[in-house]
């Protein structure tokens, strides 16, 4: 398909060099807002980064960038930069009875510095102000490029410090929008920083697009694509564009996830009749059939520790979460509290399975406890769906009914935490959290 | 039961085809219909076999059964409902008297609950609609099913009204 490839990487060069042209504050293309938060989150300071005023507009506002991330998990309150008492861009320049008068333990201070080459150094501090010391920070180089993924990092390390959790700022979202042009539908796979920052697009058809899943290295996607006029799985490049259809048997093939070690491959076909689950192992190609049974069997997710593949399946009467051993086995149900539980998605400790949890005609996300089988509801629409794990497991981004069709939410893993995240336009549908990512390679 | 009715109804059929052969012997119309085949899946190049020619005929007669494309479900149901029996009938009756036509049952589902699963309901769909026809003396080689589940929806809108016309097979010839 090398139409979509020429579109892709038309996208993609379109993207690179928009970003070089225009400084990095460019506008979101989602527009994330906090719409309840925790009444105990964190108080924090986080000062302007130093940049020398010499070297005309700083590329970024680092400091911007950090406290929009701890805002928006919920568990932090930055103070507003009106309010900070003093801007310290080093340690010695902090004034620790003004910030304690104020109650303030915890300050972030910063630097950004244009390096000869073209590169940046960036520099940081966590400070406990009631200690007096530094509790976290580093000095690191960053090209222009990664001045952004840096920030998230810097965040990341704030919230694990203060928090005791790995923070998933620096990662990335798939979704699929869905918006309507002269008549006709236009569907697109897209990727974004969690902030919603840095859209691109992967890929653009006139047929339905449905089930994003990341590979566990956040290199790969794949995805279901109707433009064969039916369904298909295909698994796609992200960096190159590249892909290859995986399978396109008679029936439906559908609903692909990774197995956490990358090689294998589950799939709902229904090829040989109706809707099973199968594993497909990527490197020789061959399908082990995991179900065998008359009901649908659909919506394979792993265990965190590949041993088990949860799915939904109706052999009960209706939609209900059973589990089975991933190399085969009697699946067990897992799911008992209401008549329709569908869609599971693993937390990344494995204790609990997100669900779509209908009841009454309602439809809402809820976390199902693996060991107890007890359901927790976390959402308050009316339909809402596709859960999908941060990979820490804090947040669940899904989505939710809006007015002008579907929108992207996302709620803790607690459900005190709610957010709604809104694309400018059209339809978004399917989120997928993807993993976390290494380190950006120093220049 | 049905195999009476649908012996009625092919005879029905043949005689509608013998009252048209005489028209038929008029010459170049022929061609002309076999043109206008719509290029919509499962379209057929109609010769001069004047059995495809009614075929044509009845397939754009609007006050045919045949012209009732869509069926439509319950709620989380693959069920055919009695009121839509007569239609798939209908349609039965005109694929097993015309073995080279193909058709295509496209299946759906509203949009609550989970995507996959709407999916494979909307394939469970297709697949009952096929199953009554191959009962009904269809070959089940002229019938390919597929599924959209609550991605094609004709009707937007979060109410039972746009659900229930969402919840159905389409017939396309």
């Amino acid at each position: 398909m090398t139409d979509f490839k020429r579109k892709t990487t038309a996208a993609a060069a379109f993207w690179l060099l928009f970003s070089l042209l225009v400084p990095l504050r460019a506008l979101a293309a989602l527009d994330i807002k906090i719409t309840q938060g925790m009444e105990a989150a964190l108080p924090i300071a986080i000062v302007p980064f130093g940049w020398p005023s010499q070297a005309g507009e700083a590329p970024i506002d680092m400091h911007v960038t950090i406290s929009n991330d701890l805002a928006r998990s919920g568990r932090f309150r930055p103070m507003p930069d009106a309010d900070l008492p003093q801007r310290p861009a080093s340690f010695d320049q902090v004034n620790f009875r003004d910030w304690r008068l104020l109650g303030m333990e915890n300050l972030v201070i910063g630097n950004l510095r244009p390096l000869p080459d073209g590169n940046y150094e960036v520099e940081f501090r966590l400070i406990d102000v009631y200690r007096g010391n530094q509790i976290a920070g580093f000095r690191i180089q960053a090209a222009r490029q990664q001045l952004r993924r840096t920030a998230h990092r810097i965040a990341d390390i704030i919230f694990e410090k203060l928090l005791g959790v790995r923070g998933a700022f620096d990662t990335r979202i798939a979704y699929v929008t869905v918006e309507e042009k002269g008549g006709a539908k236009r569907y697109a796979l897209q990727i974004a920083d969690a902030d919603g920052f840095n859209p691109q697009i992967l890929l653009e058809s006139p047929e339905p697009l449905m089930s994003p899943a990341w590979s566990p290295d956040g290199r790969q996607i794949a995805y279901v694509s109707f433009e064969g006029r039916s369904s298909a799985v295909y698994i796609q490049d992200i960096a190159t564009g590249r892909r290859e259809k995986v399978t396109a048997n008679p029936g439906i093939n559908s609903a692909p996830a990774w197995s956490p070690d990358g090689t294998r491959l589950a799939l709902t076909l229904s090829m040989d009749g109706d809707p099973e689950i199968y594993v497909l192992h990527l490197s020789t190609r061959t399908l082990q059939r995991l179900t065998n049974d008359r009901s649908i069997d659909t919506e394979p997710a792993w265990s965190p520790d590949g041993t088990r593949i949860a799915f939904t399946s109706d052999r009960g009467g209706g939609p209900q979460v059973y589990e089975v051993p991933a190399t085969g086995g009697t699946p067990r149900r897992l799911s008992f509290d209401g008549p329709y539980n569908a869609r599971p998605r693993y937390s990344p400790d494995g204790n609990s399975i997100a669900v779509v949890h209908g009841r009454d005609r309602v439809y809402r996300i809820a976390v199902l406890d693996v060991r107890t089988g007890s359901i927790q509801v976390l959402s308050k629409g009316r339909l809402d769906e596709s859960p999908s794990f941060a990979p820490n497991g804090t947040m669940l981004l899904y989505t939710t009914a809006g007015p002008g069709g579907s929108e992207l939410a996302a709620v803790s893993a607690d459900g005190r935490v709610h957010q709604r995240l809104a694309l400018q336009e059209g339809e978004v549908r399917e989120p997928a959290w993807g993993p976390f990512l290494a380190a950006p390679a120093q220049p | 039961m049905t195999r009476a009715l649908f012996a009625l109804l092919a005879a029905a059929l043949l005689l509608a085809g013998c009252s048209t052969t005489q028209k038929q012997d008029d010459g170049a119309q022929v061609e002309e219909r076999g043109g206008a085949g719509t290029g919509t899946e499962g379209s057929q190049t109609y010769g001069a076999d004047t059995g495809r020619q009614s075929a044509m005929e009845q397939l754009n007669d609007p006050s045919s059964p045949l012209s009732q494309r869509i069926i439509y479900f319950d709620y989380d149901s693959s069920e055919i409902r009695a009121d839509y029996r007569s239609i798939v009938e209908a349609h039965a009756a005109f694929l097993a008297s015309n073995p080279t036509i193909t058709v295509s049952l496209e299946g759906h589902a509203d949009e609550r609950g989970s995507r996959e699963y709407n999916l494979a309901l909307g394939e469970r769909r297709a697949q009952a609609v096929k199953r009554q026809m191959v009962l009904l003396g269809v070959n089940g080689s002229q019938i390919r099913t597929t599924s959209y589940g609550e991605e094609r929806p004709v009707v937007p809108g979060h109410d039972e009204s746009a659900w229930s016309q969402n919840r159905r097979v389409e017939i396309i010839y």
